[in-house]
């Protein structure tokens, strides 16, 4: 791909003169290289999972629990169990780096998330969240009504989200110019219907659509959507309109990776009807994010017990001893393996991965997929700008295959054309998940890049020269894909199969991969594996 | 064509006369782009020694290029002397429109500017051998010399004064530009009209038509297009622009107005500024007991500071201006020092470049009186610096008895977005009182004082004001029913209603 700076004025001027100037207007209007790593999950370490081949363990030692895996399930287990007091527990990570889907990088410019990048302000039944940001500092206090006071510095500034159509930027994701009147009809439907839905509340008091899901109303009257994909229910409400249907299109792919057809209706409505921020002076609505996006949740989750912690520690093989557990886990940097002796132990990996360390212990189950995703850190001389509304840090092109991308440095951007990093994602939803992990690995870094470059110039040409590095990273298993029937059916059978000492931790046990979800998985098995072990704490949940 | 034998009388035909006055036009508008050119640089980049001398060697040497490059004309060198010409009319006409409108855009503006100049000058270095060589046939070699360098000279005196006397101050730089073009291109007209074989060159005479068209074009809508590009904007006296890598600073000049713009936004005029300073910062000194410790955001300008530094108490001035350009040239400059009193360069002023939101979260000390001078908030980047958290972080900051003075933008073109700001530090914890103070340049201007506790009825106002006088300060602080406070929201990082509301209200009255 060739960027040909924006030298048109000047070249314009020139093209009479042909004195000689030829040389000059080369070295003028000539492409700067844009440079380019590919990067993603360790597929060495985790293909030797799949391979085995590890050797027996040569070193014993004991623990109370064990956790293995470090995402976001993983970390807030183990939260959960320093702050009940468990001291005697270890969490085993396979990577470098904790956070799974949760983590980030850094180049000069800014930090920048490789995944997971906000959080929204919290539901009133989000209650372990609330609490989890009360100690780390990020709620600072509750107003009269008991709301939380979110601290103005993490909620995501203005402007929050644009949205490109027709040629402008206009503030929101939703476009509310140029529409035909039976654009408008139906959106105004979908909005009114959504809003029922958001305040719809269950005969056992529950709220139909609650976040973390665990919440939500058993009513059959709302599980029922669970059956059915969201694109067939939106069909039988009869909203044909192709605004509203880009919107839902983005919205699924946005938070499942996956089209409308492949989601169920129980899913994409939670998407719009699933969030009731309760915050302090109307922060409802608002957002937390931070340069490196979630990976500064993960980080301080971490902090609270890092002596607890060990990276590079591939967990193998997980089986019964007597009444307890043994773990043995490869340690890469020693290249020995160790066996973990423990009374209870949290599988916080997706259920893939479980089955395959566990398989006496977790059984196979059907019906669990994944969406890969990529996504890239695009390094710019300069923050991108386009007619209309301003800046924003969620920058979404109403019409493309791409999400847009966020800005990284939004939070601490100061005035003036700065250097600036924003993050592009785009799920490979309109494959079958397997070929498009094939296509994830197979296609190299250079061909990923020259089609980040597009896509990020067909929104913005004022980028023209602008770019200067692409940091590609690749999620073969990015999102769990809530599917018809996942979340009702086949998610709760696979957490019922499962029983202690062993404890399952991970999104995909509720069908959405939401920070919420995963917290609420890892806070669960932690509180269920110290009831088993018998020590006493307070519930979060 | 032949050498004349000796003696022989020289030809009168019109096609001498013809390019014996094509010689003084050539001239005449080869320095009028030369001139041109050395003046855009200079108001566009500054230090107008460094851009006229190299513009002007740049030019010279280019002309010596063309020069030699003419050895390597063989034939036709009527033929490709018109080309020429049509080349210089079209360059040249469209040089100072071309460097205006190019100027935000493009990032090598030199290279843009040297380049052009080479061209225009090349071809102008070409013309004159060309030209000896086609009237060596008409004259001898020794008249031809002297005809066409008499010319050459004549032309370059009435460019060089017809440049500043005439030009510049009545016609202005792009109009200019594309005037001289014309007179190009009618040279090059006259050539081909009068032109003993017509036929051969049909083709150069549509391209005169069309850049004669074009050029004509250019001089009808050069207001148009000055208004298009947003340096001319400023109006043609601009003394010094820079693009700094946070803002696009200008001077300009006229008559004895000094005038400051950022963005396009006026920022000061040297006619009224003082009464902008002083109601910025004599009510909030003359509350504070012994004003010692002062803190300046914004204003690198060094204006606010050189009213503070009339206070003999003062013991040392902060200055946190985000652009270290604008601070060097405020420091620097004999002709801005003049208007600031060198406050940036006295021993009490230490000036800090940062972004003043992390810089105000960060600093541990306090202040006696704090000025707030920041720029309106047209951009969330600036919108911030007007939020409850900035002023909750600048609370900290303010010494027991201490005193903060935010400029407010306009109470009667914006009273919501200048209620906004009292409503908000209100919020953050501050006691304020609201005021306002007619300033030429900018209209009804308005600005808030706060501090932590209650805020003194009166203040001691220092002799010497030529505005803010002990009697007419207690006037400002009343509000008729047009700027009167209305209900308003707190403007919050999340929501950043300021910059909303400022924009609508500032489009309205503007509309």
């Amino acid at each position: 791909m060739k960027i040909s700076r924006r030298a048109a004025l000047g070249a314009g001027a020139l093209g009479a003169g042909a004195l000689g100037l030829g040389a000059i207007g080369w070295s003028w209007g000539g492409a700067p290289a844009i440079s380019s790593e590919l990067g993603g999950a360790d597929f060495a370490r985790g293909h030797r999972l799949r391979d085995g081949g590890f050797p027996e363990p040569s070193v014993t030692e004991r623990r109370d629990i064990v956790i293995a895996g470090g995402g976001i399930a993983g970390l807030a287990a183990g939260w959960q169990l320093a702050e009940a007091g468990v001291s005697d527990f270890a969490l085993l990570e396979l990577e470098d780096d904790v956070g799974g889907n949760a983590r980030g990088g850094r180049n000069a410019i800014s930090a920048y998330p490789l995944g997971a990048h906000y959080l929204p302000v919290q539901n009133r039944e989000s209650r372990a969240i609330i609490h989890l940001l009360e100690k780390l500092g990020m709620v600072t206090g509750r107003d009269e009504a008991g709301r939380p006071i979110y601290d103005p510095l993490q909620l995501c500034a203005d402007l929050d989200e644009r949205v490109l159509w027709q040629g402008k930027w206009h503030e929101g994701l939703v476009p509310s110019t140029g529409l035909a009147d039976g654009d408008v009809a139906d959106l105004t439907a979908f909005n009114a219907a959504m809003t029922r839905f958001q305040a719809a509340v269950g005969a056992d008091g529950r709220p139909a659509f609650a976040l973390p899901i665990a919440y939500s109303s058993t009513d059959d009257a709302y599980r029922a959507l669970d059956r059915v994909d969201f694109a067939s229910w939106l069909r039988q409400q009869g909203w044909s309109s192709p605004i509203l249907w880009g919107h839902i299109r983005y919205a699924c792919r946005d938070d499942y990776g996956c089209e409308p057809e492949h989601v169920s209706a129980w899913a994409g409505i939670h998407y719009f009807a699933g969030r009731r921020g309760w915050a302090a002076d109307g922060a409802g609505d608002g957002l937390l994010t931070w340069p490196e996006g979630n990976a500064r949740l993960a980080r301080m989750m971490a902090a609270r017990f890092a002596d607890n912690i060990a990276r590079g520690r591939i967990v193998w093989r997980v089986a019964r001893d007597g009444t307890g557990v043994v773990v043995d886990s490869f340690d890469v940097a020693r290249g020995v393996s160790v066996r973990t002796r423990a009374r209870a132990v949290i599988l916080a990996t997706p259920h893939f991965l479980s089955v395959r360390i566990a398989g006496d212990l977790v059984p196979q189950a059907t019906g669990f997929s994944y969406a890969p995703w990529i996504i890239a850190n695009v390094s710019l001389t300069r923050p991108p700008a386009g007619p209309g509304s301003r800046l924003a840090w969620d920058n979404v092109a109403f019409v493309g295959e791409s999400l847009g991308y966020v800005v990284a440095n939004h939070q601490t951007r100061a005035l003036g054309p700065l250097a600036s990093v924003v993050t592009w994602y785009m799920p490979l939803s309109r494959m079958e998940p397997a070929a498009a992990r094939r296509l994830l690995l197979e296609r190299d870094g250079a061909a990923w890049r020259d089609m980040v470059v597009a896509d990020l110039l067909r929104s913005n040409p004022d980028l023209t020269g602008a770019i200067t590095h692409v940091a590609l990273w690749r999620w073969g298993h990015a999102m769990i894909r809530p599917t018809p029937g996942f979340i009702h059916a086949i998610a709760p059978a696979a957490r019922a199969a499962v029983h202690a000492p062993l404890f399952l931790a991970h999104s995909d046990l509720s069908g959405l991969s939401l920070f919420e979800e995963a917290h609420y998985r890892g806070t669960e098995a932690a509180e269920a594996a110290m009831r088993h072990i018998g020590h006493e704490f307070e519930s979060m949940l | 064509m032949d050498e004349p034998p000796a003696g022989e009388p020289p030809h009168r035909s019109p096609l001498v006369i013809a390019l014996l006055a094509s010689v003084f036009a050539v001239a005449t508008c080869g320095l009028v782009y030369e001139l041109l050119a050395s003046t855009i640089a200079s108001y566009l980049l500054g230090d107008s020694v460094t851009q006229f001398s190299t513009v002007i060697g740049t030019y010279l040497f280019a002309m010596g290029m063309g020069s030699y490059a003419s050895r390597w004309v063989t034939k036709d060198e009527l033929a490709l002397f018109v080309r020429v010409e049509l080349l210089i009319a079209l360059l040249g006409g469209c040089s100072a429109a071309a460097l205006f409108i190019a100027f935000p855009f493009v990032e090598s503006f030199r290279i843009l500017l040297y380049a052009l100049v080479f061209a225009i000058g090349a071809f102008v270095g070409l013309e004159i051998p060309l030209l000896m060589r086609i009237l060596r046939g008409r004259y001898s070699f020794s008249d031809t010399v002297s005809n066409v360098l008499t010319f050459d000279y004549v032309g370059a005196l009435a460019a060089s004064l017809l440049f500043p006397l005439v030009l510049v101050p009545m016609i202005g730089l792009v109009r200019t530009g594309f005037l001289f073009g014309l007179m190009n291109v009618g040279v090059a007209m006259l050539l081909l009209w009068v032109l003993p074989d017509r036929r051969a060159m049909r083709g150069d005479k549509i391209a005169s038509v069309l850049i004669a068209a074009l050029l004509l074009a250019g001089m009808i809508y050069s207001e148009k297009l000055q208004r298009w590009s947003e340096n001319a904007g400023y109006g043609e006296n601009v003394i010094y622009a820079v693009s700094t890598p946070y803002q696009r600073l200008a001077i300009t000049r006229g008559g004895g107005d000094l005038r400051l713009y950022l963005n396009g936004n006026l920022q000061f005029s040297s006619r009224d500024e003082y009464r902008y300073h002083e109601a910025l910062v004599h009510p909030a000194m003359g509350r504070v007991a012994n004003p010692r410790h002062i803190l300046i955001l914004g204003g690198g300008d060094g204006l606010a500071a050189r009213e503070i530094l009339r206070h003999p108490g003062v013991r040392d001035v902060t200055l946190v201006d985000l652009d270290p350009e604008m601070t060097r040239i405020f420091g620097r400059s004999e002709m801005l020092t003049r208007l600031n009193h060198g406050s940036l360069n006295d021993p009490r002023v230490h000036v800090i470049n940062a972004d003043a939101f992390g810089w105000v979260r960060a600093a541990r000390r306090q202040y006696d009186v704090i000025i707030v001078d920041f720029p309106d908030p047209t951009d969330f980047a600036i919108g911030k610096l007007y939020t409850d958290s900035f002023y909750r972080a600048l609370a900290h900051l303010v010494a027991p008895g201490g005193m903060v003075s935010v400029q407010s933008t306009s109470p009667l073109v914006a009273p919501g977005a200048f209620w906004t700001v009292a409503t908000t530090m209100e919020a953050a914890g501050f006691t304020t009182r609201s005021y306002h103070a007619y300033v030429p340049s900018f209209g009804e201007w308005g600005y808030t004082l706060a501090a932590l506790g209650p805020i003194p009825q009166h203040a001691r106002i220092i002799a010497g004001n030529r505005f803010v006088t002990a009697a007419e300060e207690p006037n400002l602080f009343d509000f008729p029913p047009d700027m009167a406070r209305r209900p308003v929201a707190v403007n919050r990082l999340d929501n950043q209603i300021l910059v909303r509301l400022f924009a609508r209200e500032w489009s309205v009255y503007e509309n």
